[in-house]
Order: C-alpha cells, then sequence, then structure tokens
C-alpha cells in the first residue's frame, strides 16, 4: 500500500481501495516514514490527545487569564450556561463550543496545548473530536485514530497551501483546522471516504478569504472567537457531508482557491496587526494598554 | 513533514514562533554556556521587541535558558525560577540590521565570568536558526544532532574532527565553519545524520587545538 499526501483525491482513492478507514492507512504509513512502529506512533497521538484532554479540562473552570490579562473566562462563561441548562443550542453544540475556547483561552494563557495545526487554532480539533468522544460515547482509540485522517487532511494543505496565518491569513489556520476536524468527525460517524472529501471542501468553503488581524499582534482577539466559530464550522461541514450533501467543488481544488485568496490578501490582514480588527480605534487603544506605545509608530 | 508537524508540537502558547522557538533559542544559549548562568542580558529585535510581553516572549527565553523545553509548565513563572536560581535577567529592544523580525541576541555569564553570546531567529511553527556565536556566523536548526566545536584557526583540526565522526561511521549531512580572523577562533557548526552521543563529544572535547566541543539535541 502507497498513500501520498499530494491531493486529498489521493487520500481517498487509496481508502476506497483498500477499503478502510483512511487514519488506518496514514498510521501504517506514518509507521514506515518514520520508521517506527505503528503502536509507537500511537501512542504519541495518544499523548497529544490526553494534552487536549487535560487543556479542554483546565481551560474551562473559572479563573483562567491570559499572559497580556486581556482575555479569559469565556470558556467557563459558556460552561456555566450549560450547567444552568440556559444553553439554546444543546449539549453537543454548546459543549463544542466551550471546548474550542477552552483550549485557546489556555494558550493564551500560557498553558500546554497541542498545535492543531497551529496554537493560534488550537481550539477546533481538540474540541470537535472530544465532543464526538462524550456526546456519541465513542472509544478513546477511535478517537485518537480520527487525529491521523485530521493529519493526513492538513499535511496536503501544508504541501498545496499553507497553514500560517502570516502567509494564508485565517483561513489557513482556522479554516485548516475547521477542515481537519470535519473530515475527523465524517471519519468517527462511520462516514465514507467521498463525505470525507465533501466535509473538507465545505469546511474550507466557509472560511475563505478569512483574515488574520489580531489585536495588538496577539493571539487572542479575535482568535480565541474564531477558535469557537471554526468547530462550529466543522459540524456545519461534516453534518452536511454525513447527509450526502456534496461539495460542488472538489476538495483540492478549493484547497487552491485558498491558496490563491491567501496570496491576494495584503501583508496588513496577514498576521502583522496592522489592518483589520487590530486598527480599529479600540485595537489600537488595546495595544497602547499593553505595549505604552503608539502602534503608528513602532 | 510527519502527522505530528500537523497535530503538535506540543507547546506552551500562546504562539509557536513568539513562545515555542523563544524557548529554544534560550535552551541553545544556556547548552553553549554548559553551566548555569547567572546574568542574561537578551536583546530582542523586530517583532519579538514589539510584543514580546503579550507573547510571553520573555518567559520563554528565560525559561530556555534555563533549560527548559517549549512543552514546560513552569515557562509561565521562569522570571521568578530564574531570581529564585540566582539568574539576573535585562531585557532589551534593540534594532540588529538585516536580522529576521523574530530574533533575540542573548549574552550569557556564568557564575566564573565565563561569556557567550548567541544570536538566533524564530522562523515560524517553532523552529530555529541560530545565526551567530559569539559574534561570529554560524548557521544551524537542531532539527537534527549538531556538534557545536569552538576551536583555534590552525591546520589540521577539521580534518582530525571529521576523520574521528568518519571512523564512527557518521556521516555529515551539513558543515560549516566560521572564524574571526586567521589563525584566531573558529567555530565549527557540524550536522550529522543519526546521533551525536556525549561520549563523542568528550572525545573531540580533548582533541589537540579544541577550546570546547558542545552536543546539541533540540528534537
Amino acid at each position: 500500500m502507497e498513500l501520498h499526501y499530494d491531493t486529498i483525491e489521493q487520500l481517498l482513492e487509496t481508502a476506497r481501495q483498500e477499503g478502510c478507514r483512511l487514519s488506518h492507512l496514514v498510521l501504517q504509513q506514518q509507521a514506515i516514514e518514520m520508521e517506527c512502529s505503528p503502536e509507537s506512533i500511537f501512542e504519541r497521538m495518544e499523548y497529544q490527545y490526553d494534552v487536549m484532554t487535560t487543556a479542554v479540562q483546565k481551560g474551562i473552570q473559572p479563573g483562567v487569564r491570559s499572559n497580556s490579562g486581556l482575555t479569559g473566562g469565556d470558556a467557563h462563561r459558556l460552561t456555566k450556561q450549560i450547567d444552568e441548562q440556559k444553553h439554546l443550542c444543546g449539549t453537543f453544540f454548546t459543549g463544542a463550543l466551550a471546548r474550542a475556547m477552552a483550549v485557546a483561552e489556555i494558550n493564551a494563557a500560557m498553558g500546554c496545548i497541542v498545535a492543531a495545526p497551529t496554537a493560534g487554532s488550537c481550539g477546533i480539533l481538540p474540541a470537535a473530536v472530544i465532543t464526538m468522544q462524550e456526546e456519541k460515547n465513542l472509544s478513546k482509540k477511535d478517537c485518537i485514530m480520527s487525529l491521523f485522517t485530521a493529519s493526513a487532511v492538513g499535511m496536503v494543505i501544508a504541501k498545496n497551501a499553507c497553514l500560517s496565518g502570516a502567509q494564508g491569513g485565517c483561513q489557513a489556520e482556522c479554516g485548516s483546522a475547521g477542515a481537519m476536524a470535519a473530515a475527523a468527525v465524517v471519519e468517527l460517524a462511520g462516514g465514507t471516504p467521498d463525505m470525507i472529501g465533501h466535509a473538507v471542501a465545505i469546511a474550507i468553503k466557509n472560511t475563505l478569504g478569512l483574515v488574520c488581524d489580531p489585536v495588538a499582534g496577539l493571539v487572542e482577539i479575535p482568535c480565541i472567537k474564531r477558535n469557537a466559530s471554526g468547530v462550529s464550522n466543522a459540524f456545519v461541514a461534516a453534518e452536511l457531508a454525513l447527509s450526502g450533501i456534496e461539495s460542488a467543488i472538489p476538495a483540492d481544488e478549493v484547497i487552491a482557491a485558498m491558496k490563491n485568496i491567501g496570496d491576494s490578501i495584503p501583508a496588513s490582514l496577514k498576521e502583522t496587526g496592522e489592518g483589520g480588527l487590530a486598527a480599529t480605534p479600540t485595537g489600537q487603544r488595546i495595544f497602547r494598554q499593553i505595549f505604552g506605545t503608539d502602534p503608528l509608530q513602532t | 513533514m510527519n502527522v505530528f508537524d500537523i497535530v503538535g508540537p506540543v507547546m506552551i502558547g500562546p504562539s509557536s514562533s513568539h513562545t515555542a522557538g523563544a524557548v529554544r533559542i534560550g535552551y541553545v544559549a544556556g547548552l553553549l554556556l554548559g553551566k548555569p548562568a547567572v546574568k542574561a542580558e537578551i536583546h530582542l529585535h523586530g517583532s519579538f521587541a514589539k510584543t514580546y510581553k503579550g507573547h510571553g516572549t520573555d518567559k520563554a527565553l528565560i525559561a530556555g535558558i534555563l533549560g527548559m523545553q517549549p512543552d514546560d509548565e513552569r515557562i509561565r513563572t521562569s522570571p521568578q525560577l530564574a531570581a529564585k536560581t540566582g539568574l539576573a535577567v535585562t531585557i532589551i529592544p534593540v534594532f540588529i540590521k538585516d536580522a529576521h523580525p523574530n530574533t533575540a541576541r542573548i549574552l550569557l555569564t556564568g557564575k566564573d565570568g565565563e561569556q557567550i553570546e548567541v544570536q538566533g531567529s524564530s522562523i515560524g511553527g517553532g523552529n530555529i536558526v541560530i545565526n551567530q556565536i559569539n559574534g561570529l556566523e554560524v548557521e544551524f536548526t537542531g532539527q537534527s544532532d549538531t556538534l557545536i566545536v569552538l576551536h583555534r584557526d590552525t591546520s589540521g583540526v577539521i580534518a582530525a574532527v571529521s576523520h574521528y565522526l568518519g571512523e564512527l561511521g557518521i556521516n555529515i549531512s551539513n558543515f560549516r565553519l566560521s572564524r574571526s580572523e586567521k589563525g584566531g577562533i573558529a567555530i565549527m557548526t557540524i550536522e550529522v545524520d543519526g546521533k551525536v552521543e556525549t561520549l563523542m563529544n568528550e572525545h573531540i572535547s580533548g582533541m589537540p587545538n579544541i577550546l570546547r566541543s558542545i552536543a546539541l539535541r533540540l528534537h
């Protein structure tokens, strides 16, 4: 069996031919690639999953505060809303939002996270997979395996577009994370390889053009809330794909479009903290509050 | 690229370049000094200089100097730990000509007055490049095992070291030499396939005209 990460279609075609879960193929291939046993690679992924789980647990507690002092406590607010039965969207969905923000807030608070694919978008994949485990009573093993499927999608995006806000805007970070999470969720829900492809396409389409405009250049505003919207996007894409809804544009063409759009986004909207929300009067006031200098003179 | 480049690294937030990469630069500096530092003068350039407070870049660099890795939960409290262990830290925003936007230059002093100056850049995703040691140009990433060999610039030294590595069956994947002046202090940076063992390092340190050899394993 050969597995290549050049296109989503190649990945799916191999999964169709082999008649097994994509995650299984990725694990086997990576074991060969990294010259270690599949067991040791699985164990290492289990460690990543445990770090994710701990970050969720810590992040939903009260008292989380970012290093800059700007953010924190929002995951706890959502959790409290669920505990008091005041939430609108059901425990599955609101729980996922809380988990995504929990991990992103832990990141801003200098806690331990797993970049997935980046630190700025680190809440989306854990929130999607841990929500599936808890709400659908899935085995931890299946959830860990789904991270291999997510990684494979991430590798294709990295090869054909990029994964950093500085290069491609937020679409490359939270958009890619949403696509990776959508693929993991479809696999966990028993979807077909084709459904994974459509979920990836839909997730990225929904975030095309999203710019990276962090206030004061910090991974907080709007990054933390975009992790919440990122996991919601992952479930939107997965739910649509699992219902048999297809993306008119195939995933690989959507990824190519993301690359083209990323190249056209001006530098001021690619993690420089110069445009968009960072350039608003409030964004500039926050900059002065944190750094004590005028943003325009720096 | 493998799955752990995508779902990984495990790191202390908030930023792979401004935090995780910064820990690594500090770690290399500490390793190069080779003993506990009592004084650290940290010069920050570009985005590091502008945003270090918010990103905790200062804490990350200090943590690295103290020997921590990017996933160490104590990074957040590293300034207090430094104070406790007797490391005095100064942070100075500077402009370094032609440097990468995320660059730190660290001058470390050990308790017997020995000093080392290391300049490194955080180039994204937690990856780093060390560009200068004691003002001499170097270039290594720590992605593979690396030997940093400070030696007197005289004939036969490079041959002796490479011959020794060859005898052990170790393949050199990248070699770079830098020197201050003819006959002065020179630095070999030798990246290898496979592993650098502590014993090898000790052997090289004992060779003629070698001032110090340091083994680096970052990954």
